[in-house]
């Protein structure tokens, strides 16, 4: 088989086509969306957010609304329970945000056991790749490109609002707005990406590219290129392995993600646990050398 | 020509008769059942740098939050220029230089993108800079003397460069009120005498600053104006003033029958 075949042999399936339209979408927009959660220390919410959304979605399809507006609805929900714990009880955030947010999953999960039609619902917990349709590829690119639309024409704020929101606030901009609506597209792209690789690994695209694109650049408008870059060759390595070794697509592509970082964790020139050794020593072999 | 002059007495600010530029009054700010701040009342001429001086806990850094509006107080109010935070805030009036722990230097952001920051106001909705931002920004950097620096990602500036790059985001911003907490706090010598100076031309030009500070010593070369802060504005005088013995006394707790008796 020639490399060419490789790569054009589960072309040749529709399934595949839109398995690999719908990855390639859900990577890069939860890949920008990281590139400011890692940046916040949001890491913990998005796992929160992207769990809890499940009885939303589960509800939504119930009532025959667009999974989107139950995700908002309980992605909220889910982000106010998490402050009414926290401010006004003894409990600290991170217990508050376990709490909620395994709950309201469970909610989701209880939902789905006792709604008849369950081989699609279970295909949200840890998604269906192979399974979407031409309307999910449709649901995906249109939220997709509403949350990278709303994500980069805001991007300077949001970027302002992660670095300094008291001087987001001193000039006159609203940072609780800021803040909400960096919540409401998180929400939104735990839809995008549920298809993709399920609800239980949504969060392993929420952080992983952000945090590795972290590791590669001082600049955060490079990070906002490395990110969805390397989170969409991730998505489209890990699906083809998924392909030809028979093994689940969310988790190879999350695997993937996983390796990569990896590699840059140990070998990125300036950040690297490796490189920044070796460019050191690179360095100063360079000056005994003149 | 009265920056960088030497004695804080004979400077004087101007706008004597017009609206103060910050006025607090009877400002009491509660955390849960904790009082932070308990009638503040005090008021600044613009013009003046005004030191602020209190040990930890003493409600420095809740002051700042209530004038900026960050926080609303339980009772009392502010007026910055006769009117509303609101209003001076959309005004762009207000800058902010932060303390050095709320700030994450390992950002991934350069000097002249922090300062750029200090245009967002100006700016359309994407806030895409035009010419007139970026020449603003270089400026600011060139005021500052950090021009040569302004491609370093911000954590890779000393304590002192850090500081100026706050400022300069101020100056940027065209901010006539400058606060600024514990700007001396790990900052070498040298580096606190530029930004001193670089403080008292910009009251100078006219701006109001409001600088909390731990460093007594140096306290008469920055500030026209001291207030002693302990919960409530135990004095408002010249600098010379307030460091006498008797007077930070109070201020710092060793008066205990003063500092405990707030509840």
């Amino acid at each position: 088989m020639s490399p060419l075949d490789f790569l054009l042999e589960p072309l040749g399936y529709d399934f595949m086509l839109r398995a690999l339209a719908t990855s390639v979408t859900a990577a890069i927009v939860c890949a920008v969306l990281s590139c400011w959660l890692v940046l916040i220390g949001w890491s913990l919410m998005g796992d929160a957010v992207s769990h809890a959304v499940l009885p939303g979605v589960v509800l939504a399809y119930v009532v025959g609304a667009p999974f989107a507006l139950g995700a908002i609805v309980f992605g909220f929900l889910a982000v106010g329970l998490i402050g009414v714990v926290r401010n006004t009880s003894r409990i600290k955030e991170d217990a508050a945000i376990g709490i909620v947010f395994t709950t309201l999953f469970a909610l989701g999960i209880v939902l789905i056991s006792v709604i008849p039609s369950q081989t699609d619902l279970n295909h949200i917990i840890f998604g269906n790749l192979l399974g979407v349709s031409w309307a999910d590829l449709a649901q995906v690119i249109i939220l997709g490109v509403v949350t990278l639309g709303v994500l980069l024409a805001k991007r300077r704020d949001f970027t302002l609002y992660a670095f300094d929101a008291t001087h987001a606030h001193a000039i006159g901009l609203n940072p609780k707005v800021l803040g909400a609506t960096l919540l409401g597209l998180l929400a939104l792209t735990s839809v995008v990406a549920l298809q993709a690789v399920g609800v239980v690994l949504v969060v392993a695209l929420l952080i992983i590219p952000g945090a590795t694109a972290y590791l590669l650049t001082d600049r955060f408008s490079r990070m906002l290129v490395i990110a969805p870059v390397l989170s969409a060759l991730a998505a489209v390595t890990g699906l083809y392995l998924s392909y030809y070794l028979d093994t689940a697509s969310g988790g190879m592509i999350v695997l993937v993600n996983g390796v990569v970082f990896a590699l840059v964790y140990l070998f990125s020139p300036r950040h690297g646990v490796i490189g920044k050794r070796i460019n050191s020593q690179r360095r100063r072999r360079m000056l005994a050398a003149s | 020509m009265n920056g960088g002059g030497d004695t804080s007495q004979q400077r004087g600010g101007g706008a004597a008769a017009s609206a103060p530029a910050i006025s607090v009054q009877n400002v009491t700010v509660n955390y849960g059942t904790v009082r932070a701040l308990e009638n503040v009342t005090f008021s600044l001429a613009a013009g003046r740098v005004c030191g602020l001086i209190g040990m930890n806990g003493s409600g420095k850094s809740t002051l700042f939050k209530a004038i900026t509006g960050m926080l609303r107080p339980d009772h009392g109010s502010v007026t910055i220029n006769g009117g509303s935070p609101a209003l001076a805030r959309k005004a762009g009036v207000v800058g902010y230089v932060p303390q050095s722990e709320e700030v994450d230097w390992a950002f991934p952001i350069s000097v002249r993108d922090v300062v750029m920051m200090g245009r967002y106001g100006h700016m359309g909705f994407s806030r895409r800079p035009k010419s007139a931002d970026r020449a603003a920004v270089a400026e600011a950097l060139e005021r500052v003397e950090l021009t040569d620096l302004a491609d370093r990602q911000i954590g890779q500036l000393s304590g002192g460069q850090k500081k100026r790059a706050f400022v300069a985001r101020g100056i940027a911003q065209g901010a006539t009120i400058l606060l600024l907490d514990e700007p001396f706090a790990g900052v070498d010598k040298r580096s606190e005498a530029t930004i001193t100076t670089l403080l008292r031309q910009l009251a100078a030009d006219g701006a109001t600053v409001l600088v909390s500070t731990h460093d007594l010593n140096a306290l008469p070369k920055l500030a026209d104006d001291a207030i002693l802060l302990m919960r409530t504005v135990l004095l408002q005088s010249t600098p010379t003033e307030v460091l006498k013995p008797q007077n930070l006394a109070r201020a710092f707790g060793l008066d205990v029958s003063r500092a405990g008796d707030d509840e």
